[in-house]
């Protein structure tokens, strides 16, 4: 049985100031909203953030910049948000740019204890600069060193009380590595069932990874609702 | 100026009509956002072709009816889409493992420049915000060909294909083939060749908005697209 928190705020309520923390999600699909609104709250300070991308200014990750919460950011994307721009030219956020298939391999490397791996993606670019470069059967490929954080912060559809977790569609992406490379992982899910409600072969994410579950409704806002006319 | 509008259009219509050639029926294809995106949209109904989407998807549908939308279910562009049948769920390392590994037979990407070696530039403008490379990067080294679709020349009429990027990179020695609005033109160990000119173009009138030198293939089609 995993602990169950009934409040956000106090499922978050050890994070510490200069933390480091990894939020699951793809834009704002799969993201814990509700967990980020408990940050917001919490008001805790120079946050190292690892996520594929920041939020918009109104929702997700760029609540937590508006309110200047974040003094770093790892992301392979963050165009989306006026506040990141501005935050990044005045010097108070430092930005670190990764591949989105080497953060989420390097996210997935911290989980299964594998320091470092060789990548071809960046060679030769701006990316690879200060980084070892290692010839494999005549090609070139980078050196990447994994990512582990102090906590998780992911959202799954269904959650069972022993913390193993399915996830919905598209909103997968970076939640199962991020919940093997935090080190206090939480889970946000739609829905917590009664242990063995997931059938073993359709858990995503094993209950091993996993530290706190919460229940949350999620608000679910699109970013760019495209739609089929009716003929 | 509304003639000029209609025109523009039917000449990324045109680029995406050609670029569609390119996709053989049978194959795993990633398109990057923007106007490679709408390649999809031209696909012939008698290719069976699956489309992967790097936030975790292969088999990319339509876009939803408005009945449909799924808020849990977009493309990378974080467009609302469909799930054509069969297609799978996965996460964003299993995604870039399948990109890596080589398992997709084509990429079609935009591109600000490319270079004779085949050096792509397509991700940041100095002095411009940056906003990340994405996806673009790894790509780039992952499908088993690489297809940039872009403008032959900037809105100033500066070539984008170019002797060396001055862009900052993408990846080193990646593109296989450029189609613009002008010609279709392969990457090779032995330079760039002209293979085919877009309606309306002549030999002279390419060579003269390309930045790098170009042979000019002996199998060269005139008016291909």
């Amino acid at each position: 049985m995993k602990k169950i928190y009934q409040s956000f705020l106090e499922a978050i309520n050890s994070m510490e100031d200069g933390a480091t923390i990894m939020v699951g999600g793809f834009g704002l699909v799969g993201i814990p909203e509700n967990l980020i609104l408990a940050l917001v709250e919490t008001n805790v300070k120079h946050l190292t953030v690892i996520s594929n991308n920041c939020g918009i200014d109104d929702w997700g990750l760029g609540l937590l910049l508006k309110n200047k919460q974040i003094d770093k950011m790892i992301g392979s994307y963050v165009g989306e948000n006026k506040e990141f721009e501005r935050q990044v030219l005045t010097g108070e956020l430092e930005v670190e740019l990764v591949p989105q298939g080497t953060l989420a391999e390097r996210i997935r490397a911290g989980g299964a204890g594998i320091p470092a791996f060789y990548t071809p993606a960046g060679v030769g670019t701006a990316i690879a600069k200060g980084k070892e470069v290692r010839q494999f059967a005549g090609k070139d490929y980078l050196l990447e060193t994994s990512l582990k954080a102090d906590y998780s912060l992911i959202r799954a559809a269904i959650g069972d009380k022993d913390g193993n977790l399915q996830y919905a569609k598209t909103a997968q992406n970076f939640n199962p590595m991020m919940a093997a490379a935090g080190s206090i992982t939480i889970a946000e899910v739609e829905q917590i069932v009664e242990t063995g409600m997931i059938s073993p072969a359709s858990v995503h994410t094993p209950g091993i990874y996993v530290n706190r579950l919460i229940q949350g409704k999620q608000e679910k806002r699109i970013e760019r609702l495209t739609i089929k006319q009716e003929a | 100026m509304v003639l000029k509008q209609v025109s523009k259009v039917n000449v990324r219509e045109n680029m995406a009509i050609r670029a569609e050639r390119e996709i053989v029926s049978g194959s795993y294809v990633n398109l990057g956002i923007g106007m490679p995106t709408m390649v999809a949209n031209y696909i012939q109904a008698d290719k069976k072709v699956v489309l992967q989407s790097e936030n975790g998807l292969l088999g990319i549908g339509r876009s939803p009816y408005a009945n449909e939308v799924d808020p849990d279910l977009i493309n990378a562009g974080k467009e609302t889409v469909t799930a054509i049948t069969g297609a799978s769920y996965f996460s964003s390392a299993e995604s870039f493992a399948m990109i890596r590994g080589e398992h997709l037979d084509l990429a079609i990407l935009g591109g600000m420049e490319v270079s004779e070696s085949g050096d792509l530039a397509n991700w940041m403008i100095p002095g411009k915000m940056i906003k990340g490379m994405g996806g673009a990067m790894d790509i780039v080294h992952g499908a088993k060909k690489i297809v940039i679709i872009m403008d032959h020349v900037t809105k100033d009429g500066h070539p984008k294909i170019v002797k060396a990027c001055q862009l900052p990179l993408t990846g080193k020695q990646v593109v296989d083939r450029i189609i613009t609005d002008r010609a279709v033109i392969d990457v090779t160990s032995s330079g760039l060749i002209l293979q085919e000119i877009a309606r309306g173009w002549t030999v002279e009138k390419v060579i003269a908005s390309t930045g790098a030198e170009l042979s000019v293939s002996n199998q060269l089609v005139e008016a291909a697209f």
